[in-house]
């Protein structure tokens, strides 16, 4: 099982300008969610506070930074780009499940307790997606050693 | 104009945090978890619970369900466009925007919201 590592290294990677982009675009998504809450409605608006617009700038660096990485070493890495942004979308995925999650437990407390809704539906993202990560890659290391038992083939046929 | 100017701001800071915290770490899945984070949520929901109040917020949340259901199916598209499809990362992200559009709205419209 490979742990949750901390790579500030993969902060020198970026250039000035990919972090400009970033926060324009944030900023843009934002004021895009508000005018369309205001000229929609706010059950239109709300559609919008999950939009993957921010995910389109990160997939496209990601795939960016591994073919220049690439290169320096004297490979083409196309491929691997595609296979760096395609593992950041299935991480997305299970993301998307924290974030259902956060939307749930906001609109049940925030009429309560202001605070407690944030602090809580941002809680609760955080434990959902990291289980959900965490129980996705437990149950891909349990089907490669099926895979790998069945490819070395046992001696002895064993009863299941 | 205020108002947008600060929304603006926010919303940056916001989701550079977060895109800044899934760039430090690994594996890459795991740091993809963080392509999904409430960023551009928490500025609004921020924003209108102090321009609107609490119901306001919550009826946002309410329709914010239907996306997250659409943003996992986007990501699972997008996954299968780059791996199977082989595109690159620009045109795989910005194809399945139809997508989340469809899911996100048709979803919305069978749990009876306004569209």
């Amino acid at each position: 099982m490979t742990p949750i590592r901390f790579s500030p290294s993969s902060l020198r990677e970026g250039r000035w300008y990919e972090y400009l982009m970033r926060f324009a675009l944030g900023g843009a998504a934002t004021v895009f969610t508000g005018l369309v809450s205001s000229r929609y409605g706010v059950s239109i608006g709300g559609l919008f506070l999950a939009l993957p617009a921010i995910f389109c700038a990160s997939a496209t660096l990601i795939e960016k930074h591994e073919i220049r990485r690439k290169r320096q070493a004297g490979l083409a890495g196309e491929r691997r780009g595609k296979e760096a942004a395609a593992l950041d979308a299935a991480g997305a995925a299970l993301g998307a499940i924290g974030l259902l999650a956060f939307a749930i437990v906001f609109s049940l407390i925030v009429e309560s307790s202001i605070p407690a809704a944030f602090v809580g539906a941002s809680l609760t993202w955080l434990i959902v997606s990291v289980s959900a990560w965490y129980l996705r890659r437990k149950m891909l290391s349990v089907r490669r050693a099926r895979t790998a038992g069945k490819t070395s083939g046992p001696a002895i046929s064993r009863s299941r | 104009m205020t108002e947008y100017l600060l929304r603006f701001i926010v919303g940056g800071l916001v989701v550079s945090a977060f895109a800044m915290l899934g760039d430090v770490r690994r594996p890459k899945s795991f740091a993809g978890l963080f392509g999904a984070a409430p960023s551009v949520a928490l500025a609004t929901l921020g924003i209108a619970v102090y321009q609107h109040g609490a119901g306001y917020a919550a009826l946002q949340t309410h329709s914010m369900m239907a996306g997250a259901i659409a943003l996992g199916v986007y990501s699972v598209v997008v996954c299968h466009l780059l791996v199977r499809a082989g595109l690159r990362a620009a045109p795989a992200t910005l194809l399945s925007l139809v997508v989340w559009v469809i899911v996100a709205v048709g979803l919305l419209t069978l749990a009876g919201g306004q569209t």
